[in-house]
């Protein structure tokens, strides 16, 4: 008998995406409507993955889907960062006429492509779960569709994503054939020797999912992309599907090859290294906020993938703090980008920042909070994330990973702080709009308060995230 | 007459397979062209797993390649509407003029 208890929150999911979209049909000019009622039901989602919270460890059809720690923590980050997303972006969307009933909708729909790939036990099941995200996501990118920039960064993103996919199919297309099965826990089981056709597959699997997470070499689509779509759609590229995918990681080299861990190690460590030295230093030279925001999420990345590489709970874990640290930093920074506006014009260069501090104090203040945490500075929340990660890689005697993660981290505030210098002592420019609605003032002040408060009591997420034990 | 073996099947697909890729890179003319080379490495990909699902005589494989399929009809259409929207506000759909965006 099927436990469909288990994969409640799916099926809700999936039963409000085809209600929403025929409302949207067939009442006319309900896009507000959709939007709020979609922000309803991601809230209605959240408390049914919390529902969740107490199983252990479970399956659901045939061993093809898992519900656990790892899957329903990841679940709900994942929830509760679209809930912030869609409520800073509410403004936006309107204002930059891309609120569409369409819109809301896609976004649902990612979520719950990467719902189904954060509870994927089953190569099948993972990889329909990642087209889901993804061809919601190309749309979405490309969803400004008078704007050139736009359609261009949706165009980009499909073709350098499709061809990920296509790779990523092909290592599972050799990963089934040399175990013969396509389920995690059974592939696990048959892996007995070292074989070639494994490793190839190992490879294949992990450059589609380096591109997912926008890893050096495998970047070059990410400050494009970030660029030209709607900001409020960047900022789903920035958080959304990087926890998918790092929880996709996690499953993917801990579940069925841990045993060959040394077949996989190096590759990571690789990642690792490229991503966090060349976001460091590509991002000195940009003038636009949501490119620079791209070169520093791909050095984010790197220090995620850092974690990954030890093999230990202790790494995984540090792993996972590091990505619900930097949402909330990215959640934080953007809806600073989001309030920088004149004349229903939206702002995203660093220029426009000059003198930020003279009009808006207090905007300004949060942005200084963000980029000292982003930079990595005690005692805000990016310092921590940063700790844990590299006393994880210490402990396993990495000291070359450590230092090149700590050099890049000293590279890499050079740019954070360059903005800092340019609200605070360049020549003050007009002032900006202040009408700020709701949604937005609350986003940027949780995150705020999340980082700047996250030292005094660092126990309680730590709690939740060492219930998870993969190993 | 030879027998055609598994091998020679992995073989083709390979073949197919880096066409798809080198063909999505060297590319300078039209983007089409690259929605053509996904696609023959979604398909070298199906004739990956259906020669591995015959000779393992395992059923998996098979249900896979009715997935991917499927999946692979629906990116085209997003890819070929997504390409219309390009090129009504470009004007053009050859890959090296898609230079807007860079820094």
């Amino acid at each position: 008998m099927i436990n469909l208890n288990l994969i409640i929150p799916e099926i809700f999911a999936c039963l409000t995406i085809m209600f929403l979209l025929l409302l949207g049909v067939f009442k006319k000019n309900s896009s507000n409507l959709v939007y709020n009622l979609t922000i309803l039901s991601l809230f209605i989602l959240l408390t049914l993955v919390l529902n969740l919270s107490n199983v252990q460890e479970e399956y659901v059809f045939a061993q093809s889907y898992r519900v656990d720690n790892l899957s329903t923590f990841m679940k709900i980050l994942t929830i509760v960062s679209a809930i912030f997303v869609m409520l800073t972006s509410s403004k936006y969307v309107k204002i930059s006429k891309i609120l569409q009933i369409e819109y809301p909708i896609l976004i649902l729909s990612s979520i719950l492509g990467m719902m189904v790939m954060i509870g994927s036990n089953d190569l099948i099941v993972f990889y329909m779960g990642l087209e889901l995200q993804s061809l919601a996501l190309y749309v979405l990118a490309s969803f400004n569709r008078d704007n050139l920039l736009s359609s261009e960064s949706g165009l980009k993103y499909f073709v350098l994503s499709a061809l990920s996919s296509g790779l990523l199919l092909y290592g599972c297309s050799l990963i089934y054939g040399f175990s013969n099965s396509t389920n995690f826990n059974e592939i696990s089981l048959s892996i007995s020797d070292f074989q070639y056709g494994l490793t190839f597959g190992i490879v294949f699997i992990l450059v589609g999912l380096a591109f997912k997470i926008s890893a050096v070499p495998f970047h070059m689509w990410a400050p494009d992309v970030y660029q030209g779509s709607p900001t409020s759609v960047t900022i789903i590229f920035a958080i959304l599907p990087k926890i998918a995918a790092l929880t996709i990681f996690i499953r993917f080299l801990y579940v069925p090859f841990i045993n060959i861990i040394d077949q996989w190690q190096m590759i990571i460590i690789f990642l690792s290294i490229a991503s966090m030295l060349f976001g460091a230093v590509a991002a000195i030279g940009q003038k636009n906020l949501k490119r620079l925001i791209a070169y520093s999420s791909i050095s984010h990345m790197g220090y995620a993938l850092a974690g990954l590489t030890t093999g230990t709970n202790d790494g995984i874990q540090s792993s996972i703090l590091y990505m619900t640290i930097y949402l909330f930093m990215n959640l934080a920074f953007f809806s600073c980008l989001f309030m920088i506006r004149k004349n229903n014009k939206y702002l995203e260069n660093i220029n426009d920042l000059s003198g930020l501090s003279k009009h808006h104090p207090i905007l300004s203040f949060s942005m200084l909070i963000i980029l000292f945490s982003l930079a990595g500075i005690p005692p805000l929340a990016g310092f921590f994330a940063k700790f844990y990660v590299f006393m994880a890689v210490l402990e396993r005697s990495m000291y070359f990973l450590a230092i090149i993660g700590l050099m890049s981290a000293v590279v890499g505030s050079f740019y954070y702080l360059r903005i800092i210098k340019v609200i605070y002592f360049d020549s003050e420019k007009e002032k900006y709009d202040t009408d700020h609605h709701l949604g937005l003032k609350i986003t940027l002040l949780i995150s705020t308060i999340f980082i700047l408060m996250y030292f005094i009591y660092p126990n309680s997420l730590i709690n939740l995230v060492s219930k998870i034990n993969i190993i | 007459m030879f027998d055609v073996e598994l091998g020679h099947y992995l073989t083709l697909g390979a073949i197919i397979f880096t066409i798809g890729v080198v063909g999505v890179f060297l590319n300078r003319k039209n983007i089409i062209v690259i929605l053509m080379s996904i696609e023959l490495i979604l398909l070298a990909v199906n004739i990956n797993l259906v020669s591995f699902s015959i000779y393992t005589e395992n059923l998996i494989g098979q249900i896979f390649t009715m997935f991917i399929l499927t999946v692979a009809a629906a990116e085209a259409a997003i890819g070929l509407a997504i390409i219309v929207v390009y090129y009504r506000n470009s004007g053009t759909i050859r890959v090296e003029e898609i230079d807007k965006l860079k820094g």
